[in-house]
């Protein structure tokens, strides 16, 4: 046992980053729709899906003839990575109008607009599952739907056992690229000003001339985009998708905010990337048909034991 | 405050609000004997309900007797157990199908490899339901609210991912010959056909009713409602919210545990898939459509969410114009349904009142969301009255 675990746990450790780098994103979404509204945004998680599948269509579209390499394939990723963020953001826009707003204005309790997530989120990933996905691919709506191969699995150099290979890097580097993008316009720009001070006292916020309908759009925005970057990245990797991709994947970033600290963009990448590990070093113990147990017992523990997350809740001020 | 259910307000939903106000006054001052009419009305209705006549309209494709044991009998059943949660305690569960499945697995398990006898099995399945709920709550009840649904929803998923990865029970092939219930001798035989199962099923549900109600008037229910306005201010009173809101847990787990028994009884056939998220979303949707902490909308809610689907299933024009099972479009339905009670009508068909000037109040134990954010054009006696 020790030695399979030793044999396999630099490989695991690389699989772990890689997947963790993309719970982080998600959870990105997550943590500032949490941090501003103090509200699960359930449907988060279609958000994502809804990234997957545009990238499907444009993998598609290029219908590369053999996986890219150099300027052509840095020029598609990148397009890649737009589209589905534009797509994405404009999706989560869209869905803080019809499900949120109306909820918002009338100041409902919170348990109502999680259940309305819930309701959207169902309704969105039926609404693929029946309409747009046949629309889009032609294929049976609830079936896997595979991408073809855009980048090759090339090993660009080994630590130890585990190979890195070019799709990992290019995961991993987008990721924490899109992360300091979004940190630095959160902690550094006049809009990302307003999304704090909202996060921290809504109220005062409101005194000093902050418009809270902007900024709460720019959250859902922001927040969508990350899931959409995040979606691309999902499809180019494991280079399937199917219309509930996001409902396990959501609950893992979910859970991932949780572990780094709610409201914490820092936390959701530090919770991403543990929560990544702590599943792939358990897969080599118990087999990977357990990892999402793992993933799910480990939220329940954290918030016994640590509730605020590993870094702490810092968008906002902890409040009861 | 605002809506007292006659408010000049453009929305449809208003007018049955005001109608059923209207039942609801009559019924407060109604005379014990008048009551007790209604009770034995309902009663006579249900014993009549499996009647060909009414399943000739109600379900002429499918065996009515059958649907009325699954999947409306059972929704009930279970809308019943998650109100006792979600309506009363005002905890949100999001992982309810964790105990229908702790229930059935229990029936299906010992049922068939130790032999035990069938109404054993489902007292076992309530206890083990219970224990589980408890094991569950006692970590995560201490939560605030929405961090509770989302690890509710967590455990329903470690529930059906570990019968899926458990070759003991089945594993992902399930398990088949489940028993049937054991036979009463004299009284009732349990076979194949329908309607015993269908008495068995009623039986729990008015057992479990009269539970709920009791339940609702005494120092508990009182509890339950004082933690779901205000759990700080409960607390202050005194009340110990912890135990309430476990005993809540437990109590909801063991109807789940119920249903999950009585339904592996029938079914003969159990396997993970048979316990998925949507249907505890399903379940959920149907107490919050009828009114969460009012019974009758609960079961109108179970009831409505339960048969609809079955009926589309049979019209067949419908079937035409979308080229497919109008079923399929059930979850698309709820999702959209969902929505649009949450910002019209988010106490549900029929509400309790109390429920409803809670909500409208806008606290109902979990604050409100970004009442603070509000835009310029906000009630502001809402905001005020969530302070």
């Amino acid at each position: 046992m020790l030695d399979e675990f030793l044999n396999q746990f630099l490989p695991s450790t690389v699989g772990g980053l890689v997947v963790g780098s993309i719970y982080a994103l998600v959870a990105l979404g997550y943590t500032m729709v949490y941090g501003v509204l103090r509200l699960i945004n359930f449907a988060h998680s279609e958000i994502f899906m809804i990234g997957t599948f545009t990238s499907l269509v444009v993998i598609t579209a290029i219908a590369p003839a053999s996986p890219l390499t150099g300027f052509a394939l840095f020029g598609v990723m990148l397009l890649l990575i737009l589209l589905s963020a534009a797509i994405s953001g404009g999706a989560a826009m869209l869905l803080e109008v019809v499900a949120y707003r109306p909820l918002r204005k009338k100041g409902a309790t919170r348990l109502t607009a999680l259940i309305s997530a819930i309701g959207a989120s169902l309704f969105l990933q039926e609404l693929f599952a029946l309409v747009v996905i046949p629309w889009l691919t032609g294929k049976a709506g609830r079936n896997q739907q595979s991408s073809p191969r855009l980048v090759d699995r090339d090993t660009v150099f080994t630590i130890g056992n585990a190979a890195v290979r070019t799709d990992h890097i290019i995961v991993v580097v987008a990721a924490v690229v899109m992360m300091v993008a979004l940190d630095r316009l959160v902690n550094r720009t006049r809009i990302g000003r307003g999304i704090r001070a909202t996060a921290q006292d809504p109220e005062a916020a409101v005194l000093m001339g902050v418009s809270i309908d902007n900024i709460v759009r720019v959250t859902f925005l922001l927040g969508g985009a990350m899931a959409g970057v995040a979606g691309a990245l999902y499809l180019m990797e494991f280079e399937n998708t199917v219309y509930n991709v996001g409902f396990v994947l959501g609950i893992k970033a979910f859970t991932a905010a949780v572990l780094g600290g709610i409201g914490n963009l820092r936390g959701a990448l530090v919770g991403g990337v543990v929560l990544g590990l702590i599943e792939n070093w358990g897969a080599i113990f118990l087999g990977s048909e357990w990892k999402d147990v793992i993933a799910f017992t480990v939220l329940v523990v954290v918030l016994m034991f640590r509730p605020t997350g590993i870094l702490g809740e810092s968008l906002q001020k902890a409040r009861a | 405050m605002k809506g007292n259910g006659v408010t000049g307000n453009a929305n449809p939903l208003r007018r049955v609000g005001a109608l059923v106000d209207g039942a609801r006054d009559w019924w407060e001052h109604a005379k014990a004997w008048q009551r007790y009419l209604v009770y034995l009305g309902a009663v006579v209705f249900a014993l009549i309900l499996p009647a060909p006549a009414i399943g000739s309209f109600m379900s002429p494709g499918a065996d009515w007797t059958s649907v009325l044991i699954y999947p409306i009998g059972t929704y009930i059943l279970l809308a019943v157990g998650l109100n006792v949660v979600v309506g009363q305690a005002g905890l949100l569960d999001l992982g309810f199908v964790a105990f229908f499945a702790i229930g059935g697995y229990s029936v299906a398990y010992f049922g068939t490899q130790y032999g035990w006898n069938y109404w054993a099995t489902v007292a076992f399945g309530i206890i083990l339901a219970a224990v589980s709920g408890v094991i569950l709550g006692a970590p995560t009840l201490r939560l605030r609210g929405d961090y509770l649904a989302i690890v509710t929803l967590g455990f329903g998923e470690i529930v059906r991912i570990t019968a899926n990865n458990t070759d003991e029970i089945g594993g992902a092939r399930g398990i088949t010959n489940v028993p049937h219930p054991t036979d009463i001798p004299g009284v009732v035989e349990f076979g194949l056909l329908p309607a015993p199962y269908y008495y068995l099923i009623l039986i729990a549900i008015v057992l479990v009713i009269i539970f709920s109600v009791r339940l609702q008037k005494s120092r508990v229910g009182r509890a339950w409602a004082a933690i779901r306005e205000d759990e700080d201010a409960a607390e202050l009173m005194g009340v110990p919210t912890f135990k309430f809101k476990l005993l809540a847990f437990a109590i909801g787990a063991m109807i789940g545990g119920l249903a999950g028994g009585i339904y592996a009884g029938k079914a003969v056939f159990i396997e993970p898939n048979t316990f998925p998220f949507i249907l505890s979303a399903t379940i959920l949707a149907a107490v919050v459509l009828g009114g969460a902490g009012n019974l009758p909308g609960v079961i109108l809610g179970a009831f409505v969410i339960a048969w609809l689907p079955e009926r589309f299933r049979e019209v067949n024009w419908l079937k035409d114009v979308l080229d497919r099972d109008p079923a399929e479009y059930r979850i698309l339905l709820f999702g959209g349904v969902l929505v649009l009670m949450m910002a019209l009508r988010p106490e549900g068909l029929l509400p309790s009142r109390r429920r409803r000037a809670e909500l409208h109040e806008g606290t109902g134990g979990m604050g409100t969301m970004g009442a603070e954010v509000a835009g310029p054009d906000t009630d502001v006696t809402t905001t005020e009255a969530a302070k």
